[in-house]
């Protein structure tokens, strides 16, 4: 009996079908009608209607990261592909898996300017990890494959596939055999670490009096964190983690310097700049991180360990480079070192050096406490609110801006892929929509959107699909009625001119948008009504709550790193400074 | 200083684009640059020179390396190459004399009664010598190849 015959639309949704993949973001148009038909005729894979392109890649991208699945989104040609391209270059800046399938006009018009044709592959060549031009109905199966393997192994990435319209048209149909195994022979990226590469970077951890561990999102990608802990345990050192890294290591833990780099705490960049050893994991010293790259750690041996061997030494150079995944390359750390003999008292007295930065310009944890003479509410105070009434549970998305660095100093993430935000390309409008691809993943926990006035209006339609699928997302509104980081600068660099960054009382009222959407709104203007309007926030299970909270407008971000110096020349509020 | 960079690559569309979009993204220079395909016909060899110091070119390899459309990559400094260009220069008949032709090695690839065009092969920097010298006769135009190379020990490039 011969097996059935599929179109190339039937195809594509089966080859998902075969990779686990149980939602696709999208938005159909003319040159996807036909994978549109193929998706309405089963029930495997959901489809959910986003109200832009944007929003489908960040949805299935805070998808990707809260799951560790590779996060799909189905575009149309022309605007749909160029309207998904933030969103890829979001995916790629932070390394996300996912998968783009964009439609493209009939194979026979591309390249003669045709209605809603645009050149995907030569668009988004630069923030893709690989794409594909589909060519024959026939390679479908063997390029979703692909897509998959390249898109979830070595340092993950976006994929592109582009499929013209006729390739997909049930006119054509043909065998459908899905591959079990792809074999590329230009793509074998490496798992384990070089074991001469281990065994010197046992040396130098042995030797170590002021070591530190500084570790970024590809621990969080390779599922690494459970090994990381382990090994920071073991050897008792303190460790930091870059914005993308958070939770990779318990935040609350005693052990941990918080944040560094450009808004990291006092303690962590002091503690980078004196380190004699800094143990890089996953991370890619980026100018976030190390500021002035030639008086970045001078004094510190560095070990880096990434999957990506174009991330070493690419801005400083190290002493020990490991190619590998994070948790390969810190099992085999933690295998050597148990044959070991480990002197943790050897890094007392840098520990001790260390609770004296803390103590001295830590960050204030008890921001709750503190009744503002000016009688408004601080950013830091809504951050910790929400922190109290979800238990440090759950799962945190942001957009970009002073928001979003309140989120990541004064939220302790304590579980791996509980923090969410566009780290790499710093993208407005990221928050909300990734914020529903983690509800979708998981239904039964709170999801809560920190955002500001700004980004939340990049991508405010979507408050229409959350309204569609059900999506109790829970909006933490920072409203300071202005572009808050830009604002910061402004104010510290630019004599306080706020060019364009302030909305001169155009803002839209918030909560009467929301509850126009089907949603509840709920406003917070004093300090003393901000507990019991989280509580009641948090409280509404199924529904989505807008909290727009009316913060302090002059409040800025601190520390903050001084630009052209070393790490420890940090401003730490607006008339103290580290030098 | 100047780098001969080779590289094998899936003889796919597209895979040449994502080759040279890599140099404009990450702002490194290609001086030359030749593609063609191999014996085997999956396969394009692309040869290119550039210029940056070792941790550029460091940099520039491990870049190629991680394009998935790139099979094997090799810096040719690394060992012994040998560095060959193709000119091909266009002359009015009578701006050049045939012991000229001779003296600078060149070979007549096609002659009327107006035309001569002469075809040169050697070493980049000899050609551009070549050329300041021809410069003062007049060619009607030239055209040169861009550098191709290929290592002097046994290792080859191959998948």
């Amino acid at each position: 009996m011969s097996k059935k015959q599929t179109s190339g639309a039937d195809a594509l949704i089966q080859s998902l079908h075969k990779e686990g993949v149980e939602l696709v973001f999208g938005y159909p148009g003319g040159a996807v009608l036909h994978i549109y038909d193929a998706l309405f005729n089963q029930s495997e894979v959901e489809h959910i209607l986003v109200r832009h392109e944007q929003g489908a890649v960040h949805a299935a991208d805070g998808y990707a990261r809260s799951t560790g699945r590779p996060g799909v989104a189905l575009v149309t040609s022309g605007p749909g592909a160029t309207n998904a391209i933030t969103g890829l270059a979001t995916a790629y800046m932070d390394s996300t898996p996912l998968v783009v399938i964009s439609g493209q006009v009939k194979s026979e018009l591309i390249g003669t300017d045709s209605f809603q044709e645009t050149d995907m592959i030569g668009v988004s060549r630069p923030i893709v990890k690989h794409s594909f031009l589909v060519q024959k109905a026939e390679d479908i199966p063997e390029i979703v494959k692909k897509a998959f393997h390249i898109a979830t192994t070595g340092r993950p990435g976006p994929v592109v596939i582009d499929i013209p319209k006729d390739l997909t048209d049930s006119n054509h149909t043909f065998e459908f055999n899905y591959p079990n195994e792809i074999n590329m022979r230009s793509y074998k990226p490496a798992k384990t670490g070089d074991p001469k590469q281990i065994e010197q970077a046992i040396d130098l951890i042995l030797e170590a009096k002021k070591p530190v561990i500084y570790s970024g999102g590809g621990v969080i990608q390779d599922n690494a964190s459970a090994e990381l802990t382990e090994l920071a345990k073991l050897l008792k050192f303190p460790i930091t983690n870059t914005l993308m890294g958070l939770g990779a290591f318990p935040g609350s833990d005693p052990q941990f310097l918080g944040m560094l780099g450009m808004h990291g705490t006092y303690e962590a960049n002091m503690v980078m700049h004196n380190a004699d050893l800094i143990i890089a994991v996953g991370a890619r010293f980026d100018d976030r991180i190390t500021n002035d790259p030639k008086q970045f750690a001078l004094k510190a041996k560095k070990i880096h360990i990434d999957v990506d061997p174009a991330s070493l030494s690419k801005i400083i150079n190290v002493d020990v480079p490991v190619v590998g995944s994070a948790k390969e390359c810190l099992s085999a750390l933690i295998t050597e070192l148990n044959k070991q003999k480990i002197d943790t008292n050897k890094v007392e007295p840098w520990l001790k050096q260390i609770s004296e930065w803390r103590n001295e310009h830590g960050l204030n944890h008890s921001m709750l406490d503190i009744v503002p003479d000016n009688g408004k509410i601080l950013p830091q105070q809504v951050i910790q609110s929400l922190y109290k009434e979800t238990e440090g549970k759950a799962f945190i998305t942001s957009d970009v801006g002073q928001h979003q660095m309140f989120a990541a100093q004064y939220y302790f993430f304590d579980k791996p892929r509980q923090w969410i935000n566009s780290g790499g390309l710093g993208t407005m409008g990221f928050g909300l929509p990734s914020a529903m691809g983690v509800q979708f993943a998981f239904p039964e926990d709170t999801v809560a959107c920190v955002t500001g006035e700004g980004s939340i209006q990049m991508c405010i339609q979507e408050l229409s699909t959350c309204f569609q699928y059900g999506l109790p997302i829970k909006i933490i509104n920072l409203n300071n009625a202005a572009l808050g980081m830009v604002k910061q600068w402004q104010d510290m660099q630019y004599g306080g001119r706020h060019s364009a960054s302030t909305y001169e009382n155009s803002l839209p009222n918030f909560c009467a948008l929301s509850e126009s959407y089907g949603h509840v709104g709920i406003k917070v203007t004093k300090l003393d009504e901000l507990e019991s309007a989280m509580k009641e926030c948090i409280s509404l299970k199924d529904k989505l709550v807008f909290l727009d909270v009316d913060v302090d407008p002059d409040e800025h971000v601190y520390p903050m790193l001084e630009a052209g110096n070393a790490m420890d020349f940090m401003h730490l509020s607006k008339d103290k400074k580290t030098w | 200083m100047k780098r001969v960079i080779a590289l094998l690559m899936e003889n796919q569309p597209g895979a040449l684009s994502r080759v040279v979009g890599l140099f404009s993204q990450r702002g490194y220079n290609i001086e030359t640059l030749i593609v063609a395909p191999t014996s085997d016909p999956t396969l394009s060899r692309l040869t290119m020179t550039t210029n940056g110091d070792e941790k550029v070119v460091q940099q520039i390899t491990k870049q190629l390396d991680k394009l998935i459309d790139v099979v094997t990559v090799s810096d040719l400094g690394e060992s012994d190459f040998v560095e060959r260009e193709l000119m091909l220069v266009k002359f009015n008949k009578n701006s050049i004399a045939s012991d000229e032709i001779e003296k600078f090695e060149g070979k007549v690839v096609f002659e009327d009664n107006e035309i001569i065009n002469l075809q040169f092969v050697g070493e980049p920097d000899k050609l551009d010598k070549l050329v300041e010298t021809l410069n003062t006769k007049e060619p009607l135009e030239i055209v040169r190849s861009g550098s191709s190379g290929i290592s002097s020990n046994s290792k080859t490039l191959t998948i």
